[in-house]
């Protein structure tokens, strides 16, 4: 914070001391007010807040204690210092009470007021970090329906957005369930295209045939059933995006259908002989290994590259656990208001066992255990019992009968396992100060073991 | 106009090669002409009775009225000085102004103690180099060694050197370059009332 940005008002009858205290204040580069008496002072509050009031106790109409007593009121950030001509044990008294920072006595030595000052200073500067690490804290990267806290994701996603912005052919990568259709659908509304329709074809879905037509169209008659001609999803998608989902699954033909397309962007509708101009930006996805698919000769390598111009990997939920609790939260929010159930929250033991769960469906996965959840659950914060997970062996919590201090040293070294020996993280979930947690570490002598993860140490004798 | 005016203004005669002392600190600092005089008025009326103190605000008032052919005035006193809200100052100046005062009163014991001279000189080289800083618009600084660091203490006065940091030197002479400023901003400033 820069001394500039300090604002502070000196509130005073005397002009003399308005005058040599701002004279002497000024040059720390502080940005200096001042005000003859306490109306005028709550008027430049209203104006624009003040980050520190120095205030004489005994000023004619307001006086210094109601001008401090108003200010804690309605600008409870701002500090207030005091300052009097006679310092008697009840002023004092009455102005620490109502919320002086300091008091000081009139006239002051220098030393003194210049540390009282720096010590307000200070500690408003924390106070403001304070406030600023909690935004962070709370920072959630959006990309349309995709939020995140974790970095690599973040990082992930500023790719997309990126890529989205040019016509290439993007290439996501990712497990089922992370939000590769999620992100296609992003890409599209970040791109240029965005007016234009998206069109979304599970290629796992259909069969060889059934496929070929879905997307290239066919013509009346082309095959049995064809009463019509049809238009393909890339005539559909003409202008827009085309979301090839599990397109690792395609046929070896289809896979050379698909590659000429690319190629010459134009679409022969089955049983057609023209070929359609198509305008399609492609955005393929696949949870399937398609370099190995190449080595081992299951999909083409030519259709390979094509497809991978930009490649863009979803990372699974177990290696963004810093998500869930973001995840959770908003999953609730939503599904509170589909299901019309008012849950609000999960326990610290739910949400425990939340983020130990390896989740093999990801975040797809997590969405549908908190919608079972909360029809099981019968109030406002979701338990433990209506996951329907159970914890891994090892944080099983022990059977035979413990005292709570035990409990506790389980409990918190369990969190650390599951935060990766992460303090900041922890201490959230166990909902205590990060400063808490360390003293219970050290209390409880969790150390770190070699793989970085905190374990309970023998219990000295 | 291109030079400083360093005045003793104090009661007795100053010290043996104090002034010269602080003089070419003041050259070496701010690569400027100073002169060193001993004046031959005092401002009187700067005298507090009821405090015992001269004070410094008043000095100041005193010495921007005169030698107005000079660039700046800085005088040099062995009154005790102080502003109202203080119980003492070492020295003040116009920040951005053209007058700045300095006292030898705070800056030691009884220069007759042997090497306590030499003290209260450095000392004094210290206080005037900051002084004059504020009057070229310098601010206080942050690094504790810099002679524009804060010093509402001897302890500070003593952990600070003579020579201004990196950064104020920098700054000091960016602000020269770019034309002294004499007017006092605070004059226009909304929020003084």
């Amino acid at each position: 914070m820069s001394k500039k940005s300090t604002r502070i008002l000196i509130v005073d009858d005397e002009e003399i001391v308005r005058e040599s205290l701002s004279g002497w204040l000024e040059k720390d580069g502080y940005t200096i007010g001042t005000a003859p008496d306490g109306a005028t002072a709550l008027a430049m509050m209203d104006e624009r807040p003040w980050t520190i009031l120095l205030v004489d106790l005994k000023m004619p109409g307001i006086d210094g204690l109601e001008v401090l007593r108003r200010v804690k009121e309605s600008w409870p950030e701002t500090a207030v210092l005091i300052m009097t001509a006679y310092a008697t044990v009840d002023t004092a008294v009455n102005a620490m009470k109502t919320g002086a920072f300091d008091y000081v006595v009139k006239p002051f030595d220098p030393e003194e007021v210049s540390l009282v000052v720096e010590k307000i200073v200070a500690q408003q500067a924390l106070v403001r970090e304070n406030v600023i690490l909690r935004k962070a804290l709370k920072k959630e990267y959006r990309f349309h329906d995709l939020v995140t806290k974790s970095p690599a994701l973040l990082a992930t996603l500023e790719l997309a957005k990126t890529a989205a912005k040019s016509p290439s052919t993007v290439l996501v990568l990712g497990e089922s369930g992370t939000g590769k259709e999620l992100l296609a659908r992003a890409i599209h509304a970040e791109s240029p295209r965005h007016a234009k329709p998206f069109v979304a074809v599970s290629c796992a879905a259909l069969t060889e045939t059934l496929l070929e037509s879905e997307l290239f169209g066919h013509e009346k008659g082309a095959f049995t059933g064809a009463n019509g001609r049809h238009e393909g999803k890339f005539e559909a998608a003409n202008g827009g995006t085309l979301f090839l989902d599990e397109i690792g699954d395609i046929s070896p033909k289809l896979q050379l259908d698909l590659l000429r397309v690319l190629e010459e962007r134009k679409v022969t509708r089955v049983g057609g002989t023209q070929a359609v101009p198509v305008d399609v930006r492609i955005v393929a996805a696949t949870n399937r290994d398609l370099t190995r698919a190449v080595e081992e000769g299951r999909f083409r390598q030519d259709l390979f590259y094509r497809l991978n111009v930009i490649t863009i990997t979803l990372l699974p939920l177990r290696e963004r656990k810093e998500d869930i609790p973001l995840l959770v939260e908003r999953f609730l929010e939503q599904l509170s208001s589909e299901l019309k159930r008012d849950v609000e929250s999960v326990s610290p033991e739910a949400m425990a066992i939340l983020l130990a769960h390896a989740w093999p469906g990801n975040v797809r996965e997590l969405r549908n255990v908190l919608e079972r959840a909360i029809v099981v659950s019968d109030g406002p914060v979701l338990e433990a019992r209506h996951l329907g997970l159970t914890l891994k062996a090892g944080e099983a919590a022990p059977a035979h009968p413990a005292s709570l201090e035990e409990i506790e040293r389980r409990h918190i070294a369990s969190v650390l396992r599951q935060t990766a020996g992460n303090v900041t993280q922890a201490a959230r979930i166990l909902d205590i100060d990060r400063v808490t947690l360390y003293a219970k570490i050290r209390k409880y002598g969790l150390k770190r073991a070699e793989d970085g993860e905190f374990e309970p140490a023998t219990p000295a004798r | 106009m291109s030079e400083v005016l360093l005045l003793w203004i104090g009661r007795d005669a100053p010290p043996a090669d104090l002034l010269e002392g602080v003089r070419t600190r003041l050259v070496r600092e701010y690569g400027i002409s100073v002169r060193a005089v001993l004046s031959e008025e005092r401002p009187e009326e700067a005298f507090d009775a009821r405090r015992g103190q001269h004070s410094s605000s008043r000095i100041l008032g005193w010495l921007s009225g005169r030698h107005p052919d000079a660039r700046r005035v800085v005088g040099l006193t062995d009154a005790d000085l102080f502003i109202p809200i203080l119980t003492f100052v070492f020295g003040e100046a116009q920040l951005g102004g053209r007058a700045a005062v300095v006292s030898t009163a705070r800056l030691g014991d009884t220069p007759r103690i042997p090497g306590e001279a030499g003290r209260i000189a450095l000392r004094l080289q210290k206080e005037t180099v900051h002084e004059l800083g504020h009057t070229f618009g310098l601010l206080h600084c942050r690094d504790a060694t810099c002679a524009m660091a804060r010093s509402p203490s001897l302890r500070h006065v003593d952990a600070k050197t003579p020579t201004l940091c990196r950064a104020c030197r920098a700054r000091a002479l960016e602000l020269q370059e770019n034309g002294d400023v004499h007017e006092q901003e605070e004059h226009a400033n909304p929020d003084r009332r």
